[in-house]
């Protein structure tokens, strides 16, 4: 799972902390050969956890990127796979709908979850402690419990579809197994990851705030375009940035919709290496996979790094 | 007060209450009804029955949670001792050290789990580690994935962690060993006690990676309800989704009571 998006406070007392440290270490009191005798063996400490890292992960990372150029046996068979896959429609196609799922299931859960935390914030009623809770409680459930409640509610043999048989026509609902399907559910399962962060920045907007603004005049939807978002804008983005690579990278759900026609990376992946054992296939959209992941998560980084930079500025 | 007008306010609730309903409330009920469903084909279910929950708790079904449960604990606990072990050192190391041990720990939650399963057959299908079909590459598949999170937990306590503490302690002439021991890990107890409950729970129901590397011997209960929702089950793949999140649940409360009234994260 992915880091929580660092809001303003943590990164005020982030800040403290480091200048705490620093004002210390501007003391020099030991000499240089000390200090650099105690970084040796500090970093000496880095050593078993990288170890560890390095042979679970990033060994097999480099291993699959090998796998995608080489033969069963082992030896380096050049860049067929490569140029036969990118030059298929299969992989460009795999890459168009995983971005784009990704991006309407980041939209989703920006308009969602910034309702539910404005109104769970603001307007709250008998049972939004609950559920808060509740949201809160979801993010450590399996993601496929999503899907599978859609199946049970909304599939062709579904509890919607036998209610509405008994209706004159017949009306019929079939979405779960395609991309509605997929985007709905995967907005229902990443709100939250909107909703979290956005609590906790409006928890922190003073109640007299919103009081004084409406004495002043101004309407309810005017209090939050220039009272409320603009706080919340970093955690915004920080949560829609997350939000886009884990939709991005999602497989439980969408393998559970059971949409056959839906097909991202990751199932591509999937169907490649273990239904049609084509393990060199299967590397090489992993290769695309990873670079589009790393790409996507480097872009989060720096984005959460540059506004709780800037949230520090302010401060 | 953001809405003064009662009619709004009526308004908005309603529309919160409807979206939390169908977005969470509804699906979760369901699932949950679908457990004890005999049958379902009107607006409500009909039949309620316990076959389905005494399915999930047969022999078949028993051998999976165990699966699960054995994976989840071993991965988590790795996990986690790995990442506090990886952000203590790399506070301690500060600078750019810092800053590559943070990245590189950072880097498992980008990846696809899918990517990280296909990333363990193709480095350890052949020797001198041959690990593909054994129950390990199950286990090392959701310790990667769940390295990233226990790490960002655990660095994000250790860095508002007051120096002075530890300064006072190593002037008063404690060794760095009684350091860790007696200042630093307690402090940072709270911290590695939620990034464990956390890292349990989502290997409990980690499929992508798992659904990669598993041998028939080693099969897990999300990989088990996937087998069952793939073949029209739902009733069945809803009663081992509730088993699934009950022992989960249980296993968290235990976690919680270890640690005992220290303040959740």
């Amino acid at each position: 799972m992915t880091a929580a998006p660092e809001t303003p406070r943590a990164a005020t007392m982030r800040a403290r902390a480091r200048w705490a440290v620093g004002s210390h270490g501007s003391a020099r009191v030991a000499g240089a050969e000390r200090r650099d005798r105690r970084s040796l063996r500090t970093l000496l400490w880095a050593v078993p956890p990288l170890a560890v890292l390095t042979a679970i992960f990033l060994v097999p990372l480099a291993e699959t990127v090998w796998q995608s150029v080489s033969t069963t046996s082992g030896a380096f068979a050049g860049f067929g796979t490569w140029s036969q896959a990118l030059s298929s429609a299969a992989l460009g196609r795999a890459v168009g709908t995983t971005l784009w799922i990704a991006l309407l299931t980041t939209c989703g859960c920006v308009l969602v979850g910034t309702f539910l935390a404005v109104g769970l914030s603001f307007v709250p009623f008998s049972g939004s402690r609950v559920a808060v809770r509740l949201l809160e409680a979801v993010v450590s459930f399996p993601s496929f419990i999503i899907p599978l409640a859609f199946g049970i509610l909304y599939g062709r043999a579904g509890v919607l579809n036998s209610a509405l048989a008994g209706l004159p026509g017949s009306p019929h609902v079939d979405f779960v197994n395609d991309l509605p399907g997929v985007v709905f559910a995967e907005i229902a399962y990443f709100t939250p990851f909107v909703v979290r962060p956005l609590l906790a920045v409006f928890g922190q907007i003073p109640r007299e705030l919103l009081d004084v603004s409406g004495s002043l005049g101004a309407g309810p939807l005017m209090t939050l375009r220039r009272v409320i978002l603009p706080d919340a804008r970093p955690a915004l983005a920080a949560s829609a940035g997350l939000v886009f690579l884990l939709a991005m990278n999602e497989f439980g759900i969408i393998m559970f919709t059971g949409a056959k026609n839906v097909v991202t990376l990751p199932m591509l992946v999937y169907t490649k290496s273990i239904v049609t054992f084509d393990l060199p296939s299967a590397a090489v959209v992993a290769c695309a996979q990873l670079a589009l992941s790393l790409a996507v998560y480097g872009l989060y980084r720096a984005l959460v790094r540059r506004l709780s930079g800037g949230s520090r500025a302010a401060a | 007060m953001l809405l003064h007008s009662p009619s709004t306010r009526t308004a908005v609730k309603a529309a919160l209450i409807a979206v939390l309903a169908l977005l969470l409330g509804v699906p979760l009920l369901a699932v949950v009804l679908a457990a004890f469903a005999g049958s379902w084909n009107g607006v409500w279910p009909s039949d309620p029955t316990f076959a389905h929950l005494a399915d999930a708790l047969s022999a078949d079904n028993l051998a999976s949670i165990s699966v699960s449960l054995q994976t989840a604990f071993i991965a988590s606990i790795v996990a986690v001792a790995v990442g506090a072990w990886a952000a203590l050192a790399a506070r301690s190391a500060g600078g750019r050290a810092a800053k590559a041990i943070d990245a590189a720990f950072h880097l498992p939650a980008a990846v696809p789990s899918v990517v990280v399963g296909l990333g363990l057959l193709a480095a350890f299908s052949r020797p001198p580690l041959t690990l593909n079909g054994t129950a390990t590459i199950v286990v090392i598949a959701q310790t990667t994935l769940v390295l990233a999170f226990s790490y960002s937990t655990v660095a994000g306590a250790a860095e508002v962690l007051d120096p002075a503490l530890e300064q006072v302690a190593g002037s008063l002439g404690a060794g760095s060993l009684r350091v860790l021991l007696t200042v630093r890990l307690p402090l940072l107890l709270p911290s590695i006690g939620a990034a464990l409950g956390l890292a349990f729970a989502l290997c409990m129901g980690e499929l992508g990676a798992t659904i990669m590397v598993y041998p028939a011997s080693w099969r897990t209960l999300p990989v088990s309800i996937f087998a069952l929702a793939d073949r029209g089950s739902l009733f069945l793949a809803a009663a081992d989704t509730l088993v699934l999140i009950a022992s989960t649940v249980a296993v968290l409360a235990l976690i919680a009571r270890l640690r005992g009234r220290t303040t959740v994260r």
